[in-house]
């Protein structure tokens, strides 16, 4: 088995990962860095996103607000000292990013421009148009071009961590264009590969969030955090589940129920804003827990529209006019032309909410380190719990850009600190071992079941018990299918035998992986009797802080469903409050 | 919801089994407003699992499900049904090697990317606690264009000049550099100029425009080699006609 022998790997390279790996090579121009994905890093999921990255830099803002709605939006589920943290980097990264090429929307003066997104009480987005994802990939990607230092695995799909003497040493990876397993063999291990909510059947998440890197460390022993809370964005394009952006209701676009009725004034976030005149944290701007909720009710009241896919109600931008929608909103105008043949300047688009983004993932502290020596995250695929129960829009793309850069200045800190010599021969034998695991899977025959029939039992099963709103009964049900189809699992035959980009193979392990975090999805939200932010129950509709201010923590047991303890949240300043998405609120 | 069949002849080939490519062809039962990438799905998912292909956002941002569709290089998730018969060809992007099925290599166009320097150059240095660099509109929108590639490679496959001679930077390499050429942050168009100037560059150009035809991004590559073969000529003229500028 060929063996690379560097200081730090690095396992994904959206945002996150390519934040971190310019991060490294900036601490040390000598590092030996591997940044290893199972896409070209600019294909990573980061393209996707549209709306913007919150960060305070106007002089109407300030710090502390932003502290407040990122609490507040998260339910308090929040550690404060993260998030502390984070609003305090928050502006120097998207400045350095600025600084980097990144193409900001501008004013006319040539500063950056700021739009308003749900749950911010002031405008703080920074946004490339509605390519923000995109243009923030684009600009890490091709900045990373300048460090020699940074080798780059494109296409290499990581399998398992090598974990010796306690302490995570490296991992192993399929070169997918040869089928040749490669060891990587390294001080420190970065994980940043995304999110999961593939396990989902509707989704905006691209194919290949499938949750690897996570489930990975999960595996290796590593806690995750918060996996109940699973963020629904009220506004996805029925059948595909394509985003459109937050952007759009930042930008004045309102939601209609079938009558054409404005149905979020009923829901605590009324009264009726006028229209052209978006008020901040209020109406179409609250939180997207919120809104998502309101749909789930106005359909159970018969007052959503129906489609061949689904139920939907209407985002009305017409009033924005053509002018402001091709400028601000180019993409989703297009997107939603494309692909359900909608005009925005002239037509209501249906939407309905769509899972969008986990809140929960690998735990870490604030520095990025998870629960084992030598292992970090960083990302969607972590938890370092600035986002609670409910992530507010705009905040993930600068968390990828203030953690990711923490992860790889701690890093460099724990390599620095004390012998971290690899123990090549421990190593090799787990990598020996990960080797096999994919060699029984080429030689096995029989077994009966297939990838994508177990694929749609599950994200059915995801759907129907631990949607917007769960209960008891739904979540039993769904451990159970899990657990059924965890089982049914190691049936699956690989057909295609080949060594070359063989997909039926990678098509296996990443649903080997949405099954493992699926499992931690359910039996956290059995576990959380309560309501609070994106985890609703129908059976306890209340929030608990007695018994629930509290990190679930799921722990790896083997073939059996994972055990669940808490942590406690940090709190340094806010006490647990009442969110207040009224417009009475001052 | 209405149904119908299409028959999708895809090219195949697996380098340990295939001594060349083969087509096979699959009659698949497609909704009407599907795109080519979704009948491919539904191939892999219930008819034939060892179909590989490149894909991920569906929403046309992360290039990565580039192919010849009836001979002509598309996005395949933008490649809607509607707009094709019932037969529908699929090989793999043309003018590249192929590594397997519909997926091609991709090493010479990454190697071709980094040679550009794409990245800013800057100016002059800033301190990051002195905020960002002004940049107007009308600055921004100088360059906006040419940043929008997705880097799917339709326009290499596009391409007659890179067709015949593989070592031709290609269009979207080539309109990355002067997207960073046009950023008035920028300062590195001169040492852009080694590879963009060279005879693998811009010169290498035949002005065909095919590239900027199936660009799914209006990026206009065409358009930004042609504004750069005039930077250079100008670049010329002065160099020889007024050395005295450059002292
Ligand atoms: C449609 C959409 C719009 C969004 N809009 C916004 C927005 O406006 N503002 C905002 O703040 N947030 C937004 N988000 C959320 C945000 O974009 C994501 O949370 C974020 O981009 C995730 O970045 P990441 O670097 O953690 O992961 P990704 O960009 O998903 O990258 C993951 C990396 O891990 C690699 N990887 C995964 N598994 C493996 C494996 N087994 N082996 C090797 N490599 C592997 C992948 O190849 C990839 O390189 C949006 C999300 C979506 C889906
Ligand atoms: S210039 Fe256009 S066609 Fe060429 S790679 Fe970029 S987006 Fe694709």
């Amino acid at each position: 088995m060929e063996t690379i022998q560097t200081d730090v790997v690095i396992i994904g390279a959206g945002g996150a990962g390519l934040r971190a790996a310019i991060a490294l090579a900036e601490a040390d121009p000598g590092l030996r860095i591997a940044l290893v994905s199972k896409v070209y890093p600019m294909r990573s999921h980061t393209c996707a996103a549209e709306g913007g990255a919150a960060g305070v830099v106007k002089p109407d803002d300030s710090l502390e607000q932003h502290f407040n709605d990122t609490v507040g939006g998260g339910d308090w589920l929040t550690d404060q000292d993260a998030v502390e943290l984070f609003i305090n980097e928050a502006p120097k990264e998207l400045v350095q990013l600025e600084h980097w090429g990144c193409p900001w929307s501008r004013e006319d003066n040539g500063s950056v421009a700021v739009r308003p997104f749900g749950g911010m009480k002031i405008k703080r987005t920074w946004f490339a148009a509605d390519k923000t994802g995109f243009h923030l990939l684009h600009t890490l990607f091709q900045t990373s071009l300048r460090f020699d230092n940074i080798q780059r695995f494109d296409e290499y799909f990581t399998t398992d961590l090598l974990v010796a003497d306690g302490r995570v040493q490296g991992c192993t990876a399929i070169e997918m264009r040869s089928g040749m397993m490669h060891q990587f063999q390294a001080k420190a291990v970065i994980i940043c590969s995304g999110g999961a909510s593939r396990m989902f059947p509707f989704t905006t998440n691209g194919s290949i969030k499938t949750g690897d890197g996570t489930a990975l460390a999960y595996r290796a022993g590593a806690p995750v955090k918060d996996m109940e809370f699973v963020q629904y964005h009220p506004t996805g394009l029925p059948g595909t589940g394509i985003l459109l952006t937050e952007g759009c209701r930042g930008e004045g676009g309102v939601l209609r129920n079938k009558d054409g009725y404005r149905y979020l004034q009923d829901y605590g976030m009324g009264p009726e804003t006028p229209i052209g005149e978006p008020v901040l944290k209020t109406m179409e701007l609250g939180p997207r827990d919120r809104l998502s909720q309101a749909f789930w009710h106005e359909q159970k009241k018969g007052k959503t529209i129906e489609t061949q896919w689904g139920d939907c109600v209407y985002l009305d931008l017409t009033h924005l006019g053509e002018a402001r929608i091709k400028e601000r909103l180019p993409f989703v105008h297009d997107l939603a032309k494309s692909y359900l043949g909608v005009d925005m300047i002239t037509d209501m688009v249906p939407i309905r909410p769509v899972v969008h983004y986990m809140m929960g993932g690998i735990h870490t502290d604030i520095n990025g380190a998870a629960g084992l020596p030598g292992l970090f995250a960083a990302g969607e695929c972590a938890c370092v719990s600035i986002n609670g129960a409910n992530r507010l829009g705009s905040n993930s793309l600068t968390e990828l850009l203030v953690f990711g850069r923490r992860a790889a200045e701690s890093a460099v800190a724990y390599i620095n600190g004390g012998d971290k010599t690899v123990d090549a021969g421990a190593a090799n034998d787990r990598a020996e071992a990960s080797r096999a695991r994919i060699t029984a899977l080429f030689q096995k025959s029989g077994g009966g079941e297939t990838t994508s029939g177990i694929r749609r039992e599950m994200t059915e099963s995801m759907e129907s018990g631990a949607g917007i709103y769960r209960d008891e009964e739904s979540l039993k049900a769904t451990c159970g299918k899990i657990a059924e189809l965890r089982r049914r699992y190691n049936d699956i035959e690989l057909h295609d035998k080949s060594n070359v980009f063989n997909t039926d193979l990678f098509q296996i392990l990443e649903l080997g992986s949405m099954l493992d975090l699926a499992e931690t999805v359910a039996a956290s939200a059995l576990a959380r009797q309560e309501s609070r932010g994106s985890h609703q129950r129908l059976d306890f509709t209340e929030r608990d802080d007695s018994r629930f201010l509290k990190h679930s923590m799921a722990h790896y047991q083997g073939e059996g469903p994972p055990r669940i303890d808490y942590l406690d949240v940090t709190i340094t300043k806010s006490p647990p409050g009442v969110r207040d998405y009224s417009g009475d609120h001052k | 919801m209405s149904l119908r069949q299409i028959e999708l002849e895809v090219l195949r080939y697996d380098p340990e089994q295939d001594d060349e490519p083969r087509f096979q062809k699959y009659s698949v039962p497609c909704q009407e407003e599907w795109v080519v990438l979704d009948a491919l799905n539904y191939v892999k998912d219930n008819l034939d699992g060892s179909l590989s292909y490149r894909w991920s956002c569906h929403m046309a941002v992360c290039g990565s499900c580039g192919m010849m569709i009836d001979g002509e290089p598309t996005l395949s998730c933008k490649a809607f049904l509607r707009d094709y018969g019932s037969k529908i060809r699929v090989e793999p992007l043309a003018n590249f090697p192929i590594e397997r099925d519909l997926v091609v290599v991709l090493d010479d166009f990454m190697s071709k990317l980094k040679r550009v320097k794409p990245y800013l150059i800057p100016k002059q240095h800033k301190p990051i606690a002195d905020g960002e660099y002004r940049q107007t509109p009308r600055q921004l929108k100088l360059y906006k264009q040419y940043t929008l590639c997705i880097n799917c490679t339709l326009c290499y496959a596009a391409c007659p000049q890179f067709a015949l001679i593989p070592d031709f930077i290609g269009p979207a390499a080539l309109a990355l550099a002067h997207r960073y050429n046009l950023d008035s942050r920028d300062g590195g168009r001169a040492e852009r100029q080694e590879e963009v100037a060279s005879h693998e560059g811009i010169w290498e150009c035949s002005f065909v425009g095919a590239c900027s035809e199936v660009c799914p991004k209006s990026v206009d590559p065409a358009g930004a080699i042609q504004q750069m073969k005039i930077a250079s000529t100008v670049d010329w003229y002065l160099e020889r006609l007024m050395p005295w500028r450059n002292k």
